[in-house]
């Protein structure tokens, strides 16, 4: 755009507001990841096509938008202004809600929320109890926004923060904004981000580089995904308020090519950045200049580690290197890099717009600001959570998340992804920081939050993360690369019946040794997943190693299916869903379990609605 | 001039040198394995990790890779190192237990017996090979492939490189390759002889014959170890 400046940016923000405060009722269809899978694009097809027939485009718009978060209800649709929350939609569901909620301002009953514990229905987006207890400053506008439109990102008081570092702020004024803020990296270690930026800047190198790390490989987490792909310019601004800050020219977003959705619109996003003058030379007519690339990874779970980030960015394999000389000293190119991760950029522009002193008031003692969890595995409201850190486990679980589905007992929480650890209903009551959480033996992570009830086997648990991680390792390390491989060999044994005393010793010497001798975080942390297990479920791997019984039901080889004899009503639901025709039996009459037939599915179990099939 | 503490002891060291190399400099001893004075660094084997830093922030790190800074404090030989250091030499025994290199390190730091299931995989994967390959031999013929579990050295597509020479040095320098310990049954996968000084091969000559790693020819704790192993048994049953 020719002669674009700070002052044409805010005329630019008027108009589009002034034209959006005319505007007429906004239709947002969530077109997050989630929704997506649900088919959301073609129900925002479809509501375009009906207004098109209703003739209403002039008063209706229709917006897809980035991902609300709550997954668990998609395709989500909701009528601005007001904030009608549809969820479910589906397209048969569309010419009522044209008819009935954008013509005659009906509330259409059988798309609202309804809330497990009051039975109530629910109209607005902010009173759904999964909504009411977050605190969405970063992730908020992404209802809001279509990524794909910088304009709307502007309305949104968009790229005003790095106006208002261009215009008025030096360097050294930014960074200390961002220290007295007290922002820790959200990639997992919790690093101070504001002197993570000091040492960068302090180097006298002429070319420093910036990277954002999108590499997120946690099983179960998306939050980085999400944000990349629902708002990605607040991505790209906090890159430029770091650039100024640390005086880079050149910046560069790693981001998984497994995530398409998220590469699309990052890479629409810098084209329009570019346009408005928001990237590349002379940005708003300042001498700031600052211009960012996209570099695709082929998701490998180390190159979330930086140096073998910095590794893939250079073309090289993904392969962690010694640190000392660290990123910031020695990095890309052998010039001092800034590495943040996507939310830890994101959180810059609304310091910076907000003050650090506002921000800082929120969250705990040593950890500031509000976290975006990925909340998944056994729990009613699946998706992406932001709550203020301090927040108790319980409340994230059975607030916010709406407990377990049918009332199942809680057993654990899985944090931290691979790296983390697992966190036992004792400990619900935890705030969360980063300081408790590694306390707890577990750690923040990316914010991956993997919910389990009491059908969960611990062992199990650990063997899963472990085969995750000896896929994953880079293999450099003996100390990881064995490390990770014979620990779960030796679960593996376990859950198959074959533990002998004295392995859960042998284990924790093991998973020592591969935390102490590994050389990346990658390794570094593999044990977790094993010794927090062990420490807090210590009973449940006796249990298999000892009785050669699994408590909760899960390995196959610990467990036998068997009939309840008083309860079987003979009614032959079992018998025709087994697939080795185990079970035989007569309508009517108490059916029989071949037990050398049985290949233990448990489909039987899910069948029979007696409950006379018992696990054992 | 960098000043740094080793055991206790105050060491010089120029700038970008490794602990490792100003250890040795000072004739403080650390086990090395993927290490070779004419090859680049790698860091893979673990064996020569040392505990840096003060209580109660310390943690182990490669001495081959890491390099010297003012004021480090450096511990060689503390019971976390040795501990996990016995670990590693106990994981690459049951990939590698015919490697005689590796069996005398199970000698020297009191490795007795190996807890996990003997693989016998050769490889441990510490890299000499492909750095010989690639820095001395210009050759670069062969590589790392996969990762994880599944990483192996091979040609690219596994197939005969033109790289390839066929000048020997990755075999030369082969920790496993080179240097065969023929002392390992099957059912005790640690040889614990030659180095503990309780070589079968005494039993018949009044020399160490294994002094030049001169193998092949004497061969007597392969025929005789089980002989021996069987009768010492025998008098325990008795």
């Amino acid at each position: 755009m020719e002669g674009m400046n700070i002052k044409k940016l805010e005329d630019i923000r008027n108009e589009i507001s002034k034209a959006r405060v005319d505007q007429k009722t906004c239709i947002t269809v969530c077109g997050g990841t989630g929704c997506h899978a649900y088919g959301c694009l073609k129900v925002a097809q479809a509501f375009k096509d009906e207004i098109k027939k209703q003739k209403l485009q002039d008063s209706v718009g229709v917006r897809t938008t980035g991902c609300h978060g709550f997954c668990e209800r998609g395709p989500i649709v909701v009528i601005q202004p007001g904030g009608i929350f549809y969820q479910r939609v589906q397209i048969k569901d569309i010419k009522e809600v044209i008819s009935e909620t954008i013509i005659n301002k009906k509330i259409l009953d059988s798309l609202l929320y309804v809330d497990p514990k009051t039975e109530e229905k629910i109209i607005y987006e902010r009173e759904v109890p999964f909504y009411k207890k977050q605190e969405r400053i970063i992730f908020g506008n992404n209802g809001f926004i279509d990524p794909t439109e910088i304009k709307d990102y502007i309305a949104l008081k968009g790229y005003s923060a790095i106006a208002k570092v261009l215009r008025n702020m030096t360097p050294q004024q930014v960074i200390e904004e961002i220290k007295k803020s007290g922002l820790r990296g959200r990639g997992g270690a919790g690093f101070y981000t504001g002197l993570k930026w000091e040492i960068t800047s302090k180097s006298q190198e002429d070319i420093k580089y910036l990277v954002c790390n999108c590499d997120e490989g946690d099983p179960g987490a998306y939050m980085d995904r999400s944000l990349l792909e629902g708002n990605p310019h607040s991505v790209i601004e906090g890159m430029l308020i770091g650039a100024y800050a640390i005086e880079a020219k050149e910046g560069f977003i790693y981001v998984r090519d497994e995530y398409p959705l998220a590469v699309k619109n990052i890479t629409i996003a810098i084209d329009q950045a570019r346009d408005y003058s928001l990237l590349g030379e002379k940005i708003l007519g300042t001498d700031f200049s600052f211009d960012i690339s996209i570099s695709k990874g082929a998701g490998a779970f180390v190159s979330g580690e930086e140096s073998a980030l910095l590794a893939c960015i250079e073309g090289k394999i993904g392969i962690p290197k010694q640190r000392p000389p660290y990123p910031a000293q020695k990095g890309l190119r052998g010039k001092p890099t800034n590495i943040n991760n996507v939310e830890t950029w994101a959180n810059a522009p609304i310091i910076i717009n907000e003050g650090a002193k506002k921000y800082s008031q929120t969250g705990t003692n040593g950890s500031k600001g509000t976290k975006i969890f990925s909340l998944v595995g056994k729990i009613n409201n699946t998706g992406l959570v932001e709550v203020p850190m301090g927040m108790t486990l319980r409340e994230i679980i059975f607030d916010i998340g709406g407990g377990i589905p049918g009332g199942k007992e809680f057993k654990a929480v899985q944090t931290g992804g691979p790296s983390g650890g697992c966190i036992p209903k004792k400990l619900l009551d935890l705030p969360i920081d980063f300081e408790s959480l590694t306390e707890a033996g577990s750690m923040m992570g990316s914010g991956g939050m993997i919910v389990m009830d009491k059908n969960t086997c611990m062992v199990d648990v650990a063997k899963y993360f472990l085969n995750f991680l000896r896929d994953e390792s880079c293999g450099k390390c003996l100390s990881c690369r064995e490390g990770t491989q014979r620990m779960w060999e030796i679960v593996t044994d376990i859950t198959e019946g074959k533990g002998k005393e004295g392995d859960l010793d042998f284990l924790e010497a093991l998973a020592k040794a591969t935390r102490d001798a590994s050389m990346c975080g990658l390794g570094q942390t593999a044990a977790n997943p094993v010794l927090s297990t062990i420490r807090h479920f210590r009973d449940e791997y006796e249990a298999h190693i000892r009785d050669k019984k699994c408590p909760a039901g899960v390995c196959k080889e610990l467990i036998q299916y068997s009939i309840i004899e008083e309860k079987c009503t003979g009614c032959l639901a079992c018998l025709k869903v087994c697939p080795q025709e185990a079970i035989s039996g007569e309508l009517k009459k108490v059916h029989v379990l071949d037990q050398s037939k049985c290949i233990k599915c448990g489909g039987c179990y899910e069948a029979c609605n007696f409950d006379a099939i018992k696990i054992e | 001039m960098i000043t740094l503490k080793i055991n206790r002891l105050e060491v010089r060291a120029e700038e970008g040198q490794t602990i490792l190399e100003v250890a040795k400099f000072y004739g403080i001893e650390i086990p090395t394995l993927c290490y070779n004075e004419g090859l680049s660094a790698y860091g893979g084997c673990r064996l020569c990790l040392v505990e840096i830093g003060e209580e109660p922030r310390t943690k182990l790190v490669s001495s081959c890779t890491y390099p010297v800074e003012e004021g480090l404090v450096v511990r060689t030989d503390t019971k976390r190192v040795i501990e996990t250091r016995r670990m590693m030499i106990e994981l690459m025994l049951s990939l590698s237990p015919n490697s005689k290199i590796i069996q005398d390190l199970a000698s020297k730091f009191g490795v007795k017996q190996v807890r996990f299931k003997v693989r016998n995989e050769e490889c441990i994967l510490c890299g000499l090979c492909v750095r010989m390959c690639a820095e001395q031999m210009d050759g670069r013929a062969i590589g790392f492939q996969s990762r994880g579990y599944k990483r192996k050295i091979s040609t690219p597509f596994d197939i005969r490189s033109d790289e390839c020479r066929l000048c020997g040095g990755c075999i030369y320098i082969c920790p496993a390759c080179q240097l065969r310990c023929q002392g390992p049954q099957a059912d005790t996968t640690v040889c614990n002889a030659c180095l503990t000084m309780d070589p079968t091969c005494l039993d018949f000559y009044d020399e160490l014959q294994c002094w030049m790693y001169d193998v092949g020819r004497c061969g007597t704790c392969v025929r005789e170890k089980t002989e021996k192993s069987k009768s010492k048994e025998q008098s325990t049953k008795q």
